[in-house]
């Protein structure tokens, strides 16, 4: 398995080999009905969860309907607090600040707090190529960095992984990168846990550089927000003298008190716990004198297609997701073709609608992503900021096979149709004008009644991926239609 | 009460007798069934494969046959739903399209008098016991958007509880999609059966003779999995059990 995406075959081949993975199917199975069943407990316990979900949603659209200003005056309450702010319009500008950023501090080492959007833009590796070792310090991050692998949940990013799988990762790859695994390291958690503390101890007491993400950043203040459970985080934020933090632009809230209504939904929608272990807070940087924290700290703010999305009037709303995964944990279609079929790190229902609007449709993973989904709306129901993904994706597969107006990089274009669709659209064209003839549908129907001994068992083309795993119905003697006109709806001749 | 029965395109090609079934509950209930013949299709299929223009005048169809009728009944959810959800989104988006209230206008009087079955049963004549006979075991699927799109709660099982001979079976995992999506089904289809694979083995293990749903294009794909698998078990349409009488028993 390679470290990154690039290149991914489009979903249905993707998921093909993960529905063939017993392993992977257990793994899965077993942790997304834990957790499922977890949030549900959580939720049901706040009586108004579903004004809190509809509050979340309005503080979202809200912002995101006047995000200049408030980009604005996050940049002014920053700065104003001691930090710099750096604007990155795109994957490549961004990591080209960071890099610059820790080539400055004359580091070559940087500690890492779980974070999306340095996995978006692939910081990791743009580090890396520079001579600049980034060490991820969540457990999963960890396990997914040690086994060369890629994340395959936005929270439990080797979700994939069992017990055993990480004793070995962990027993063969800690020693290239530090202290090694104990001997005789067993899969008891409580074992794993600490040889994955004790690993980390000597990189966070070394570090003089951290790189974060963050979940919220709170416009009036200039405050940024990391919510997590291990107290890797904390450490992160805390111990280096530079602190750097990549945040996608449509993280931001106005006041406080909007963060009120995030900090209970998150943690129920995302780990089930009526509140995470650690809430993480800084504004700008702090005197050494007096407190812990960084010397030190530089906030990037991430476009690279938000604004392109923004611009989109049904597919803005996948900018109000906080990154919580129930989404992934309810998905049917996640639980058994696996995260690593969407081909990015932002997996399941969420990922369908988020990366062929960040990246565009041209790649063939993208083009197949919004089929990704049997439509069944369960991502929809227990999304805490109530985002319709089912309509993002139909909206999606508009795009994809009729094309249309798009806005790229602030500039508005029309897309062709995806290749691929021509048989489909014609099809679809055909179908369209026979059933809005009833007559051509009578005339197609009683073809079909007529030649139903003479039907195959097992279709030939397309067909196949049906018949290949399931029966067709029987056609029957005759349609509905004219058995009504035969009897006049059961009034004549009995039956 | 002049009520027309949508049957939908794929009940009127592939499953004649749930037509035949509702037509016979609803007649018992003494409702007066019409079956417009110039209906065909609602355009789900269309709308939800990305084909929104081509699905416009389906829609537009539909309206036309269906508007003179008091209420319009339908044994599908996801068509319902399609009606109920999506003909008003399709408006939104014509006139967000700058075409105008057109649109919008032709579908409105559909929409809220279009009624999947078992709504029509229980909210608007009132009756959860329609006086079925259906000697057997069953176990109750609850379709993704007879759920979460209709909302139709415990309506269907209100309705089974009250048919006299039948045992209701719960189902393990019931909330969760079969796997059909329409065009998902072979756009996706190692994961469409490796779904419906589960959902038939959930099925069978409540040990009910017969896998019940409101909406026949689920059990299309269940029924075709459960013959491959070799089970035992039978697809049925909800709307065929509730038209089952001691008179007049049905499979």
């Amino acid at each position: 398995m390679s470290g990154t995406f690039v290149g991914m075959p489009a979903f249905p081949k993707a998921a093909h080999d993960a529905v063939n993975n017993p392993t992977l199917r257990g793994n899965l199975r077993h942790a997304t009905h834990t957790i499922r069943a977890k949030r549900a407990k959580a939720v049901s316990e706040v009586s108004d969860w579903a004004a809190l979900r509809e509050a979340g949603k309005q503080i979202k659209d809200h912002t995101l309907r006047h995000l200049d200003r408030y980009l604005v005056q996050l940049e002014e309450s920053v700065t104003r607090a001691g930090g710099t702010v750096h604007w990155a319009a795109d994957a490549d500008e961004a990591n080209r600040i960071v890099t610059g950023l820790v080539k400055a501090t004359g580091e070559s080492e940087v500690v890492k707090v779980k974070s999306m959007a340095t996995q978006e833009i692939g910081l990791n590796e743009a580090l890396e190529a520079e001579g600049i070792h980034a060490y991820e310090t969540d457990l999963a991050e960890l396990i997914v960095q040690l086994g060369k692998d890629r994340p395959s949940h936005i929270l439990v990013p080797a979700i994939h992984r069992n017990r055993g799988e990480i004793r070995d990762i962990f027993a063969r790859e800690m020693s290239a990168w530090g202290r090694p695994a104990p001997d005789g390291l067993t899969d008891t958690p409580a074992e794993l846990a600490e040889a994955a503390r004790l690993h980390l101890r000597e990189k966070f007491l070394r570090a003089k550089v951290g790189i974060s993400g963050a979940n919220f950043m709170v416009a009036e203040t200039g405050t940024l927000v990391v919510v997590e459970s291990e107290g890797n985080g904390r450490m992160c934020l805390t111990l280096p003298e530079t602190l750097i933090s990549v945040v996608g632009i449509e993280k931001i809230v106005p006041t406080w008190q909007d963060l009120e209504v995030f900090l209970q939904t998150l943690p129920r929608s995302s780990t089930a716990e009526r509140m995470n272990p650690y809430t993480s807070m800084w504004t700008g940087t702090t005197d050494a004198q007096t407190a812990d924290g960084p010397r030190t700290f530089h906030l990037v703010l991430l476009d690279n297609g938000r604004t392109d999305t923004l611009a989109d009037q049904v597919g803005r709303q996948a900018l109000r997701c906080i990154r919580c995964s129930a989404c992934l944990n309810v998905c049917p279609v996640y639980e058994r073709a696996g995260g690593h079929a969407y081909g990015s790190v932002y997996p399941g229902p969420i990922g369908a609608i988020l990366s062929p609007q960040l990246r565009g449709t041209a790649s063939e993973i993208d083009a197949s992503l919004p089929y990704a989904s049997s439509l069944c709306g369960a991502c929809y129901e227990v999304c805490p900021v109530a985002i319709d993904i089912p309509e993002v994706l139909v909206h999606l597969r508009e795009r994809v096979a009729q094309g249309g107006q798009v806005t790229r990089q602030g500039t508005k274009v029309v897309l062709k149709p995806a290749k691929g669709h021509a048989a489909e659209r014609a099809a679809m064209r055909a179908a369209r004008w026979a059933l809005s003839h009833p007559g051509a549908l009578r005339t197609g129907q009683r073809l079909a009644s007529r030649t139903r001994r003479l039907h195959p068992r097992a279709l030939p083309g397309p067909g196949k991926a049906w018949t290949g795993s399931r029966d067709l119905p029987a056609v029957p003697a005759e349609p509905f239609r004219d058995w009504w006109q035969r009897t006049q709806g059961g009034k004549e001749n009995g039956k | 009460m002049r009520v027309a029965l949508f049957l939908t395109c794929v009940n009127d090609t592939l499953y004649p007798d749930t037509g035949r079934a509702v037509v016979n509950l609803l007649t018992r209930l003494g409702v007066d069934v019409d079956f417009p013949l110039a209906q065909t299709c609602c355009g789900q299929a269309h709308y939800n494969t990305g084909y929104r223009h081509e699905a416009e005048p389906l829609a537009r169809q539909f309206s036309d046959v269906f508007r003179g009728y008091e209420a319009i009944v339908t044994p599908s959810g996801s068509c319902g739903a399609m009606v109920r959800e999506l003909y008003p989104r399709m408006g939104e988006r014509a006139r967000a399209e700058g075409r105008g209230d057109t649109l919008a206008r032709t579908l409105a009087p559909v929409v809220p008098k279009t009624y999947e079955l078992t709504e029509f049963l229980v909210d608007v004549l009132g009756v959860t016991d329609v006086g079925a006979y259906y000697p057997h075991t069953v176990t109750y699927h609850p379709t993704c958007h007879g759920l979460r799109g209709l909302g139709l709660g415990d309506r269907p099982r209100r309705l089974l509880e009250a048919v006299r001979g039948l045992e209701l079976r719960e189902l393990p995992g019931a909330d969760e999609c079969c796997g059909f999506g329409g065009t998902f089904a072979v756009k996706n289809s190692d994961v469409s059966a490796a779904m419906g694979t589960d959902k038939v083995r959930n099925a069978e293990s409540t040990g009910a003779e017969v896998l019940c749903a409101a909406d026949n294009s689920c059990l299309m794909h269940l029924g075709g999995t459960m013959t491959r698998l070799r089970t035992g078990m039978r697809p049925v349409h909800i709307a065929e059990i509730l038209a089952s009488t001691e008179e007049e028993p049905l499979g």
